[in-house]
């Protein structure tokens, strides 16, 4: 074991997946010498040389267009967007071509080797074009995988399941905890799996479900909630796409409570997909309505940054409300 | 440290001057490569290709066959027996002799027009059949429409609706066979309207950068839908682009197939042995309409068209082929004879084949069938057990 922040526990899972096959390939805006604008890739050109970590032109929809190509070709692509505020330009190569290549095909050609990284999120002042959390967005699309992590064991056991996963998968970065967030993991090779949700802590009065930079969020939340006496038990959903509803589900039916918190605002976001599932599952479970905490609906702001997250304060009065609804 | 040390190699540089003199696409000179001429004698001095006899037939056997394809599923759409044909009426010689001068582990990602490709390289009628009707034998399962085909073992990339996306996979697509050290090289056909595209300019930037061995193949056919080339794009058309991403350049005749195998076979030993890419820009003309749902006499002449006709290509073509001597219209009657029967024949068989299983509704959306969609389907199945009426397709098939 080892102490990682997130960027090294990504950088080693990287490191790793280069090292055991040739075709895996590292590429994007700044990525090659430099290592990227957050040094994920720091170190790998040196190793692997300029042919399987390199810089490409500023161009989205070219970066993902050409890990396509290069996924169906039967290469391994793991291909870096700068922020996820810049995956839109890409977003036709993604969910018409990426989501698609298999299904469309009958399975005569498909691009599952491909991997998508990129930073999300807000907390870090980043105002309106480097805050988002675009999760919902290819949550709708079938064909996609979409991981988050929470912290850097997480990183690394998951974007090692995402780059080995036969589909393409879109890997969500954190980015506010990339240096923030330090822990112990393992330096040998290891997975986690997709698709399958972690309960962190068991409670009993109320589930507390959400994915990436926001489970800080909660915990931080259910120990003002356990200060007052309620019992929350925290999940983290890991896998958007496919999501782990009977995780979740039995939960709920034991606590027969659930609260859903993400960065993203709320209408459309992925905690409504969530909420309509589990009122489907556990309706004669449910003690109070399904609760929602999420991001307002504006674009995300710079300087009324704290105003628009969903942070540990409005959980903690939600968690109240729904305990006593 | 001075900055200019930094400056890269490449930086473009040129001889200065001292009073403004501005340089436009049009001053760009770009010649375009013509070897047969309209009346089936060649140019004086014309570099052919390379092309037997037997290459040659197949090649024109690829013709017949495309044409007479064209002319009856036409007819099987007005029918009402397909929903969907697109023609390549007038541009067969791109896409017939573009795949006759590649090798079979040469990839080929095209934009949906360019059947002459499978035709050459031996997709059989009956694929062609069970794609267009969507039935549970086509490759790609019954879930696109007619004439998005696709064939793994015969290189050929399965085709997206969105336009030009191929694009920048095609560069992908060759780098990858770059840097696995593959004798082969990938054809990326697009026409003059999706070179408007983002996908196009991406494509053709990362390819450059990044040397793929990727032949980008621009259909200049005069129309995108309805919309003229000259409200498509100004400048010296697409081969103009080509020099300006820093690509080895050509323009040919399009209706010419000796002038598109040439060229052709040239950017195939390029790409190859430079491990880079090309671009060329073939000067034909869409005589069809853009599909079943145009009706082209609602922006452009007769006689704007009758003209074209006379630049057939493949009446340009079969003249050449009888001066050799290496064919004749006592042949040529028969075969178009015979093909007529084929494909009415096939047409029948294909539309009677099943739709595809209910169960390939949820298959290969990913690599294997995740639990939501196993449900969703034992759902589904319910139902249609309930109300077969209503489902004939599936209904009493699991």
């Amino acid at each position: 074991m080892a102490q990682m922040n997130l960027l090294q526990a990504i950088n080693n899972a990287l490191d790793i997946a280069m090292a055991e096959d040739d075709s895996t390939l590292c590429f994007g805006e700044d990525v090659g010498h430099f290592g990227g604008v957050f040094r994920a890739t720091s170190g790998l050109q040196e190793k692997y040389g300029k042919a399987r970590c390199f810089n490409t032109p500023l161009a989205e929809q070219g970066i993902v267009g050409f890990a396509n190509g290069l996924a169906a070709q039967g290469s391994r692509p793991v291909a870096e967007i700068q922020f996820a505020d810049y995956i839109f330009p890409a977003f036709d190569q993604i969910v018409n071509e990426s989501a698609k290549f298999r299904y469309r095909s009958g399975n005569e050609f498909n691009v599952g080797r491909l991997t998508i990284r990129t930073p999300y999120g807000g907390g870090i002042a980043g105002g309106l074009y480097h805050s988002q959390s675009p999760e919902a967005y290819f949550a709708h699309t079938p064909g996609l995988k979409i991981v988050v992590p929470r912290n850097p064991y997480q990183a690394k056991g998951l974007l090692l399941a995402s780059i080995r996963d036969d589909n393409p998968v879109i890997f969500f970065e954190p980015k506010r905890l990339y240096r923030a967030s330090v822990g112990e993991v393992p330096e040998d090779d290891y997975q986690l799996p997709i698709g399958k949700a972690e309960v962190i802590s068991q409670g009993s009065d109320i589930t507390l479900l959400g994915w990436g930079a926001q489970m800080e969020v909660i915990e931080k939340a259910a120990e003002l909630a356990a200060n007052e006496g309620i019992s929350c038990e925290l999940i983290d959903l890991r896998s958007i796409l496919p999501w782990d509803v009977e995780t979740v589900a039995q939960s709920v039916m034991k606590t027969g409570r659930l609260l859903i918190s993400h960065e993203a605002s709320i209408t459309g976001g992925f905690a409504g997909e969530v909420a309509a599932t589990i009122q489907d599952e556990c309706f004669l479970h449910l003690e109070s309505p399904i609760a929602r905490v999420c991001g307002v609906d504006t674009p995300y702001p710079l300087s009324l940054e704290k105003e628009h997250m969903a942070d540990h304060l409005k959980i903690f009065e939600a968690i109240k409300r729904s305990v006593h609804y | 440290m001075n900055a200019r040390t930094h400056m890269p190699k490449k930086y473009p540089s040129g001889a200065e001057v001292h009073s403004p003199a501005f340089i436009d696409g049009h001053s760009v000179a770009i010649p375009i490569l013509k070897i047969l001429k309209e009346d089936g004698t060649l140019y004086p001095s014309a570099d052919l290709p390379e092309l037997d006899q037997a290459k040659a037939e197949k090649v024109y056997r690829a013709f017949a066959f495309h044409r007479v394809l064209d002319e009856r599923m036409i007819a099987a759409q007005r029918q009402g027996r397909i929903s969907f044909y697109m023609t390549a009426l007038g541009e067969e010689a791109t896409t017939v002799g573009g795949a006759a001068a590649l090798e079979p582990q040469d990839m080929i990602m095209a934009q949906y027009r360019e059947q002459g490709c499978l035709i050459y390289r031996g997709f059989s009628l009956e694929d062609f059949m069970n794609q267009m009707f969507s039935n549970e034998k086509d490759l790609g399962k019954g879930r696109q429409m007619p004439i998005h085909y696709g064939s793994n073992e015969l290189n050929y990339m399965t085709i997206s609706s969105p336009l030009g996306t191929q694009i920048p996979q095609a560069a992908g697509y060759a780098y990858g066979q770059k840097l696995q050290g593959k004798d082969a090289v990938t054809l990326c056909m697009f026409g003059e309207g999706a070179a408007s595209e983002g996908d196009f300019h991406a494509g053709l930037n990362m390819a450059a950068v990044h040397q793929a061995p990727v032949i980008f193949f621009c259909r200049n056919n005069g129309y995108a839908i309805s919309t003229p080339s000259d409200e498509q794009y100004v400048g010296n058309g697409i081969a103009s682009r080509g020099v300006g991403y820093g690509m080895k350049t050509i323009r040919i005749d399009g209706n010419d197939v000796l002038a598109v195998m040439k060229a052709m076979q040239l950017a195939r030993s390029y790409a190859l042995e430079h491990q880079a890419p090309v671009l060329i820009e073939a000067m034909s003309y869409r005589l069809g309409a853009h599909s079943t749902s145009d009706d082209p006499s609602g922006y452009r002449s007769k006689e704007e068209e009758a003209k074209w006709q006379a630049h057939d290509p493949i009446a340009r073509f079969k003249t050449w082929l009888i001066n050799q001597k290496w064919w004749d219209d006592a042949r040529d009657k028969t075969l178009y004879e015979s093909l007529r029967e084929e494909i009415l024949a096939a047409v029948k068989v294909a539309e009677k084949v099943a739709k595809p299983p209910v169960e390939d509704l949820v298959t290969d959306v990913y690599d294997q069938v995740p639990k939501h969609l196993e449900k969703q389907l034992t759902d589904l199945k319910e139902h249609i057990n309930k109300y077969p009426e209503a489902y004939p397709f599936t209904a009493g098939r699991f």
